[in-house]
């Protein structure tokens, strides 16, 4: 005959996995419910050494096809190139942000910025960027004057701006904007001009 | 005074000058070969060697697809779109994928260009292209795929009767007359040969009509004893052939206001009349607007929703663009009539080709509300060498007609209540185009990209572009 307490022990235990299994049962359909939040592929760097200045960024809004002054205080570097390439990752943190104006796919990024003298800078966007980027005249134009009239206005000396795509040349960023030649940072100027909102 | 002698190298020089202009004007007209294709129509030079007439391989596959060649000694390789060809100097045969193919006559190769003789391009192009092609040898014609235009031709019971040609696509043939013919030269349209090349109708006024084939071009000469006159209608789809003193005929008038989409092109001297005639085209414009329904093929652009693509919208928009230019009495060319590869290079080379006095690219976008109209934001490099323009700025001498011309399109939907924006875009091939060139891309008015497909909304933009275009006409015309 079997104990008496063996028959409360196996009861007690049979009851326990019966509730843990109804328990991963739920847990189960709970994530597969539960959308996966999407992956930052962005690179993690270390933190920026320097002081927080003032800087001019201008902001693309899709809803009035519009680009925007606004002003932001972000760390800088010391060093010219650095400091262009962090102008364009401030940038483009609100354009990934929940409530961007002027969405860009996920993974977007800046690989580097070059500035090579006289006049010269490269901008080097990963392949995510030019990939997820809208296909449109209107907002392509947005995001290339947006990145040039941020980067020429608060980096003064460039006079030209070559886009590149995983440090390759590209023909158009998504269909429309003409990635195959140096940008004239005068044209971009009147066109960010063209695009300021109507007072 | 005048030694003995001292005459005679002047007059040798003389005699000399005036041979050469004599053998000059006799000489044969250069023999092209023209090539219709659903992508484009073009023609190229021959070149007669042994014999026969030859063309090069490369020029003739390059407005079809991405082609390279190279030239390794005696050695010539071919690439289109990924098949290979391979080539020898002085064979009669070449390998195409692996296969031989018949070139008829000797392979030649001039200055690194692969030529091969005409008569083996109905067997070596399907091996490049994947599909059917029909060479008319004799007249340098040559038809890519299924295009071609067919005709038929019904002499009216009026009196004096009137032949009324009906074309299965629009033409625009240069006519010409001379006494007891009209000539009709379609160079640019796949025409090709009724059921019997002489069409009789049975009329002592206009008897007949021949059609012909020759250098690259068909020829259709009506008959008639009576001087005649051409009148182009139905969006180039239909030519009547009428008498000059027919009081329908709107004699001395370009366009017919009476007959939307009419265009006249008298084939005689007609008499004086209220007449503005449009400005004069320069050598070799056969369409004052050229009108580009871009992306294609494989080049979607913006997928609008889940059943409508940018490339599919553009081409709706620049038939009804077309539609309302022509309703205005202005010739216009549709760049792309149907789902072709066509690359911005080409587009770019069509227009400045034709000196067409406008390019107008149509884009489409789901996103903001209206329209807007673009012009060209030139590129920092790309200087002029001498006579030579740089391909990136070509725009930059006609950039102020192109704004001019924006200017006139954004009026025109203002005054339509249409929301509208001018811009400028780094958007190609505007900045290659030597003209006047716009773009001009529709948004919904609304938050609806329905609306996009609504033909109402689509006559609605294109009747304001071409109301704005056929308004400034004498500008542009005038420009080039």
């Amino acid at each position: 005959m079997i104990p008496r307490h063996l028959v409360i022990a196996m009861a007690v235990l049979l009851v326990a996995v019966l509730g843990l299994s109804i328990y991963a049962l739920h847990v189960r359909r709970t994530v597969a419910a539960t959308p996966v939040a999407s992956t930052d592929t962005r690179p993690l760097g270390p933190p920026i050494a320097g002081p927080t200045e003032r800087v001019t960024l201008y902001v693309a809004h899709d809803d009035d096809g519009t680009l925007r002054a606004e002003s932001a205080l972000i760390p800088l570097p010391s060093g010219r190139q650095q400091r262009a390439e962090e102008l364009l990752r401030a940038l483009l943190s609100l354009y990934l942000d929940k409530s961007s104006p002027h969405v860009l796919g996920p993974g977007a990024d800046i690989r580097s910025v070059f500035l090579v003298d006289p006049g010269v800078a490269v901008i080097d966007l990963n392949s995510a960027f030019a990939d997820t980027h809208r296909s449109g005249v209107l907002v392509e134009d947005l995001t290339v004057a947006s990145l040039i009239h941020t980067i020429s206005t608060n980096t003064p000396g460039i006079l030209k701006v070559k886009i590149l795509v995983d440090g390759k040349e590209r023909d158009t960023l998504a269909g429309h904007a003409d990635l195959s030649s140096f940008y004239d940072v005068t044209a971009v100027n009147q066109l960010a001009t063209q695009l300021q909102p109507v007072q | 005074m005048t030694r003995p002698g001292q005459g005679t190298p002047v007059l040798a020089t003389c005699a000399l000058i005036l041979l050469c202009a004599i053998l000059l004007s006799g000489a044969p007209p250069e023999k092209h070969l023209t090539v219709y294709s659903v992508a484009a129509n073009y023609s190229l030079p021959l070149v007669q060697r042994e014999g026969r007439s030859y063309v090069g391989l490369l020029e003739l596959l390059e407005p079809l697809g991405k082609v390279s060649a190279k030239a390794e000694g005696v050695r010539w390789r071919l690439h289109y779109n990924n098949v290979e060809g391979d080539f020898l100097l002085g064979k009669t045969r070449a390998r195409v994928q692996g296969r031989d193919a018949d070139l008829v006559g000797r392979f030649l190769l001039e200055n690194s260009r692969g030529l091969v003789p005409v008569a083996a391009l109905a067997s070596l192009l399907p091996r490049f292209l994947g599909g059917p092609v029909t060479v008319h040898e004799e007249s340098g014609r040559l038809f890519i795929g299924s295009t071609a235009t067919h005709f038929t031709a019904s002499l009216s019971a009026e009196n004096p009767p009137r032949l009324v040609f009906h074309f299965t696509a629009p033409v625009n043939p240069t006519v010409a007359t001379e006494p007891g013919a009209l000539r009709m030269t379609f160079s640019r349209e796949p025409l090709v040969a009724p059921a019997s090349p002489t069409l009789t109708f049975g009329s002592r006024v206009i008897p007949s009509a021949i059609y012909s084939e020759s250098n690259g071009a068909a020829v259709v000469t009506v008959n008639a004893s009576i001087p005649v006159m051409a009148t182009f209608s139905s969006d180039g789809r239909t030519i009547a052939i009428s008498s000059t003193s027919t009081p329908t005929a709107a004699a001395a008038q370009n366009i017919n206001p009476s007959e939307p989409g009419t265009t006249t092109v008298p084939g005689q001297p007609t008499p004086a009349g209220p007449i503005n005639p449009p400005p004069a085209a320069p050598a070799g414009r056969r369409y004052f607007a050229v009108v580009d329904a871009s992306h294609g093929g494989d080049d979607h652009g913006e997928t609008l929703s889940n059943t409508l693509l940018e490339k599919d919208l553009t081409v709706a928009l620049a038939r009804s663009l077309r539609q309302e230019l022509v309703s205005r009495g202005i010739p216009t060319l549709v760049l792309r009539d149907s789902d072709a590869n066509l690359s911005l290079d080409q587009r770019a080379i069509f227009a400045n080709a034709d000196h067409a006095a406008i390019y107008i690219a149509l884009h489409a976008a789901s996103n903001g509300h209206g329209v807007r109209v673009y012009t060209a934001m030139l590129p920092y490099d790309g200087d002029d060498r001498g006579a030579f323009r740089a391909w990136t700025t070509a725009q930059h001498t006609s950039l102020s007609l192109s704004q001019s011309a924006a200017s006139a399109v954004t009026a025109e939907f203002q005054r339509r209540q249409i929301p509208v924006r001018t811009l400028t875009a780094p958007l190609r091939p505007l900045n290659n185009v030597t003209g006047a060139a716009i773009a001009v891309e529709v948004a919904p008015q609304g938050s609806d990209s329905s609306q996009l497909t609504a033909p109402d909304y689509q006559q609605l933009v294109t009747s304001a572009v071409a109301t704005a275009i056929a308004a400034t006409r004498d500008q542009l015309g005038a420009a080039q």
